[in-house]
């Protein structure tokens, strides 16, 4: 029996992606393990390795494909001693209906060696940063290949081929009682012929059954109604601007953000705090770092690496600000994981410092430095972005002084860090200069209060006073 | 030694039988049909396709007797009855022939007997009188994992109307008369009653129809139904609605029927035979159903919507599992049966969507509610209608009576019925039972284009009416 190559979720919040390159040609021969394509995601390039032997027999999907739902079959592959023509007409029979990808957490049949922070990361994740400009058809060996196998599922005669978009199949009826009980479609789950949503579902979605949460573009959605592209495009003069497409990137910034700001009731603090102690110290350590035999320091630390790491043990003094919200339970979170918003060319990132309480400052500063270059080089892995219980944003390099970052779910925090510069201060009624540096912490009210926000920030403000402490 | 133990073994090889053999075939099942009297049971063999047989033979007769109303002239038409049950009998020959290609095609094992089930699993056949075909096994001891019971059903018989097969005849003997008798006396007018009416009618016989309900047809929409009864009367039919034969008595060559008139009156009435066509019933007896505990309720083995008895193993589909008591709806129950087996998730059969033919003059077909029922249930409704005299191809085919009813639900524009009388109706309603099963809206019915010319143009002038914008009235 031929196998059928599906698109991979290879993440759990995947539910569809760019097929950037075919690395196999139609007729090539494959050993499990052989990288055959990239597939693109929000986030970054995958390589998609093979899980059985055989001839890539037909490429149903062709490269430079965008937005596949994952499970739609891509590919069909001929096992040894199957004729190859035989195989490639059986695409399309019997692949699994891709309208609604299962928001699909890695399931034990994909060959995916499961890495160690993905299933755990899985079962709380909500949504992500928005992250690298991942760009069609570049190569992505050094990637950590994050593996699926093509789950040879074959139908029953009962498969639905191929749908080239995420499409909500429904009756002509079921949309019209949607419509008329205000209902998304998408939310309603389909019990007609092949997940088919129909009138009598939508009779049990008003009564709230079989009705799945909202999706984050619906989430976003209803409340504000956005001017129409029409709309705003009048307002210019035709000929006076380029019109760019938007690029995946770009699109799940717009989305996360715009459903960030909309659903999170965000309340803001400032603090100013003086970082003379730190610089001091983090002089010191820095000149006390061991050298290796070409002369370079084990490592530099940087102020940035000081705030994370004071936040974190900030978060574990103040454990009730250490959370995240759902309906149905506040999580209060074990460890301080604290993500790091990375600029990078297109858009940001924000790779997560897990378990930073824990880690000395060399470490967290190690960890950082390989983030921010593989985060440029769009080689982070899902489970390296997604996830984390606060996280900071720091412009200080470009003399901002202060600012309020937008909270990155599931996080019910972020602290914004400004510029460290000198500062007249006054001190027991005499003008002294002084290094100070102006922080935001931006709170979920849903979860983190005012007063208990302010808590959290003066413990940040401590520990980075007297960086000493960081070490008790 | 012929094998004796199969995965899946239906008892009875009537359209849902056969067809749920096929259909356990594809899926891998290795299957067993038994069958005591016709491949292809009562429908191919003396119900559903002997009877259009002999209905077209009935049509054609009356067109060459109105050869002037196309221009044509026919001089002595004359029919030979024997001739015409003769074609009857070979069109259910062929198609009897044709299920027995079709179960070698898909191999599946033909038993000749009568089939008792001993305990979940295990059948025993006894032998009968009756023809085996070619190939088939003989009685004996079978097994199965899976017993599905499609054993159909038979004439009602009401105390005091009992056939006696020569005067007082079930659709048995009225599918096969010696010679066309002058007068005949139908009692009950469901579709077989009125098909057999509307036969005798077309060759000439004096026919009465009595109904114990208010309306002949009446499943049909009142309107449908009064619209078919007056056309039946011009065609020289008697009918008697909300009356009872009370008694029949019986001489050499004739019967006299006492008839109550509903009205506290009492007629007789003198005919040469009597068709009884007062309904039908399950065959539940002899299968062994009572020791085994399998429940049944008003003469019909009681199944879930997957055709699943209260015994495991033990399924039921078709007539013997109660109404309506369609050959198509049990040839769909049949495939929801064994796909259930297999697994597949079928969709259970929604039994509103089954559609209903009577093959008549004028035929009559519908589908879902009807403007009574759905009055009966508090619906807020829309009706449209189109008669046939709106119609260019119904004119032209010389068939100008005839109308076409669509119940559209006013708040969503669901389609919730669909009701025509007319020409070439049964071959048209499928139309509609597409859509509703698509649940489609007047919207989407609206946007299709029909072609022209066909009768079908008038499906969505009814659409249309229903929303006040019919066109071509």
């Amino acid at each position: 029996m031929p196998v059928n190559i599906l698109m991979p979720a290879l993440s759990p919040t995947m539910e569809k992606g760019n097929l950037a390159k075919w690395l196999k040609k139609e007729g090539d021969k494959v050993k499990p393990g052989d990288v055959i394509a990239e597939i693109e995601t929000d986030k970054a390039t995958m390589e998609y390795e093979a899980v059985d032997e055989g001839t890539l027999a037909k490429i149903v999907v062709p490269e430079g494909t965008p937005d596949v739902p994952v499970k739609t079959l891509i590919a069909v592959l001929a096992e040894e001693g199957e004729d190859v023509k035989a195989a490639a007409a059986t695409a399309g029979k019997g692949a699994p209906t891709p309208s609604k990808p299962p928001p699909a957490a890695p399931k034990p049949a994909d060959a995916a060696p499961p890495r160690p922070a993905a299933g755990a990361d899985a079962s709380a994740r909500a949504a992500t940063a928005p992250s690298a400009a991942p760009k069609p058809g570049e190569p992505s060996r050094a990637a950590p290949a994050p593996m699926q196998a093509a789950a040879p599922k074959r139908g029953n005669g009962e498969g639905a081929g191929i749908a080239p978009t995420n499409r909500v199949f429904s009756s002509p009826l079921a949309r019209r009682l949607a419509k008329e009980a205000g209902i998304d479609l998408a939310r309603i789950q389909g019990s007609g012929p092949h997940g088919r949503v129909i009138a009598r579902d939508v009779e049990s979605a008003k009564s709230g059954r079989g009705l799945t949460a909202p999706s984050p573009a619906s989430a976003a959605a209803p409340a504000v109604q956005v001017p129409s592209d029409e709309k705003i495009l009048a307002l210019f003069e035709p000929g006076s601007y380029e019109a760019v497409p938007h690029d995946n990137v770009r699109k799940v910034i717009a989305r996360r953000l715009l459903e960030a700001k909309l659903t999170i009731p965000h309340f803001y603090l400032t603090l100013d705090c003086n970082i003379g102690k730190l610089l001091a110290a983090r002089e010191e350590i820095n000149a006390a770092a061991p050298k290796d035999k070409d002369g370079k320091t084990a490592y530099k630390i940087s102020v940035n690496d000081f705030v994370i790491k004071a936040l974190a043990l900030a978060l574990q003094r103040v454990p009730n600000a250490n959370v995240t919200w759902t309906e149905g339970a506040m999580l209060r979170h074990k460890h301080s994981d604290i993500g790091v918003a990375v600029s990078i060319p297109g858009g940001l990132i924000t790779p997560v410092v897990r378990h930073a309480e824990q880690k000395s400052l060399s470490v967290i500063s190690n960890e950082m430095k390989d983030f921010a270059a593989r985060a440029r080089a769009r080689k982070l892995a899902p489970q390296e972005y997604q996830g984390g219980t606060s996280a900071v944003s720091n412009l200080g390099m470009y003399g901002i002084k202060e600012f309020y970052a937008i909270i990155n779910p599931p996080h019910a925090s972020i602290l914004s860090v400004g510029a460290a510069d000198e500062r007249a201060v006054v001190r027991n009624g005499k003008i002294e200069a002084a290094h100070m540096m102006t922080v935001g912490l931006a709170t979920d009210h849903r979860a983190v209060d005012g007063a208990l926000g302010a808590v959290l920030l003066n413990a940040f403000k401590a520990l980075i006073e007297n960086p000493v402490m960081m070490v008790v | 030694m012929a094998e004796t133990s199969f995965d899946i073994i239906i008892i009875g090889s009537g359209p849902g039988g056969y067809v749920t053999a096929i259909r356990a075939a594809q899926l891998g099942f290795s299957t067993a049909i038994i069958e005591r009297d016709y491949l292809g049971g009562i429908c191919l063999n003396w119900g559903c396709i002997p009877t259009k047989a002999l209905l077209r033979s009935a049509e054609i007769y009356h067109y060459l007797q109105h050869p002037k109303d196309y221009g044509l002239s026919a001089e002595k038409v004359t029919y030979d009855p024997t001739a015409v049950v003769k074609r009857s009998r070979a069109v259910s020959k062929r198609l009897n022939d044709g299920v027995g290609f079709l179960m070698r095609k898909n191999k599946v094992t033909v038993i000749w007997g009568e089939a008792t089930i001993d305990a979940p699993g295990k059948v025993t056949v006894k032998a009968v009188t009756t023809q085996a075909p070619k190939g088939a096994l003989a009685a004996g001891s079978y097994q199965a994992k899976h017993i599905i019971i499609a054993t159909g059903a038979r004439p009602r018989v009401l105390p005091g109307l009992e056939p006696d097969k020569k005067l007082i005849w079930t659709y048995f003997e009225a599918m096969a008369p010696e010679r066309m008798p002058k007068s005949l006396l139908v009692v009950g007018s469901g579709a077989i009653g009125i098909e057999f009416a509307s036969f005798y009618r077309t060759f000439g016989a004096e026919v009465t129809v009595v109904e114990i309900l208010p309306q002949i047809l009446p499943a049909e929409d009142a309107e449908i139904s009064a619209f078919a009864r007056k056309q039946f009367e011009k065609q020289g039919i008697k009918i008697l609605t909300a009356a009872k034969v009370t008694k029949l008595d019986k001489a050499a060559d004739s019967v006299t029927a006492t008839i109550d008139d509903g009205k506290g009156g009492t007629q007789t009435l003198t005919v040469e035979r009597v068709i009884s066509a007062v309904g039908v019933v399950g065959n539940t007896e002899n299968l062994g159903l009572e020791k085994l505990g399998v429940k049944t309720e008003r003469g019909a083995i009681s199944i879930d919507p997957l055709n699943r008895t209260n015994v495991t193993g033990i399924y039921a589909i078709g007539d013997v599992a109660g109404p309506p008591l369609l050959a198509h709806k049990a040839e769909h129950e049949g495939v929801i049966c064994v796909e259930a087996i297999k697994g597949l998730k079928p969709h259970p059969m929604d039994k509103r969507l089954i559609p209903g033919c009577t093959y008549c003059s004028p035929q009559i077909a519908s589908v879902g509610l009807t403007e009574q029922a759905a009055k009966a249930n508090k619906l807020d409704i829309r009706v449209g209608r189109f008669p046939f005299v709106g119609n260019g191809k119904a004119i032209a085919l010389g068939e100008d009576q005839g109308l076409v009813k669509v119940i559209f639900d006013r708040k969503t524009g669901a389609l919730l019925g669909a009701h025509m009388v007319g020409a070439e109706v049964t071959e048209l309603i499928q139309g509609y039972v597409v859509a509703m099963n698509l649940e489609t809206t007047e919207e989407e019915l609206i946007h299709t284009v029909f072609p022209h010319p066909t009768l079908s143009e008038m499906m969505k002038e009814a659409v249309l009416d229903a929303y006040g914008r019919v066109l071509n009235i």
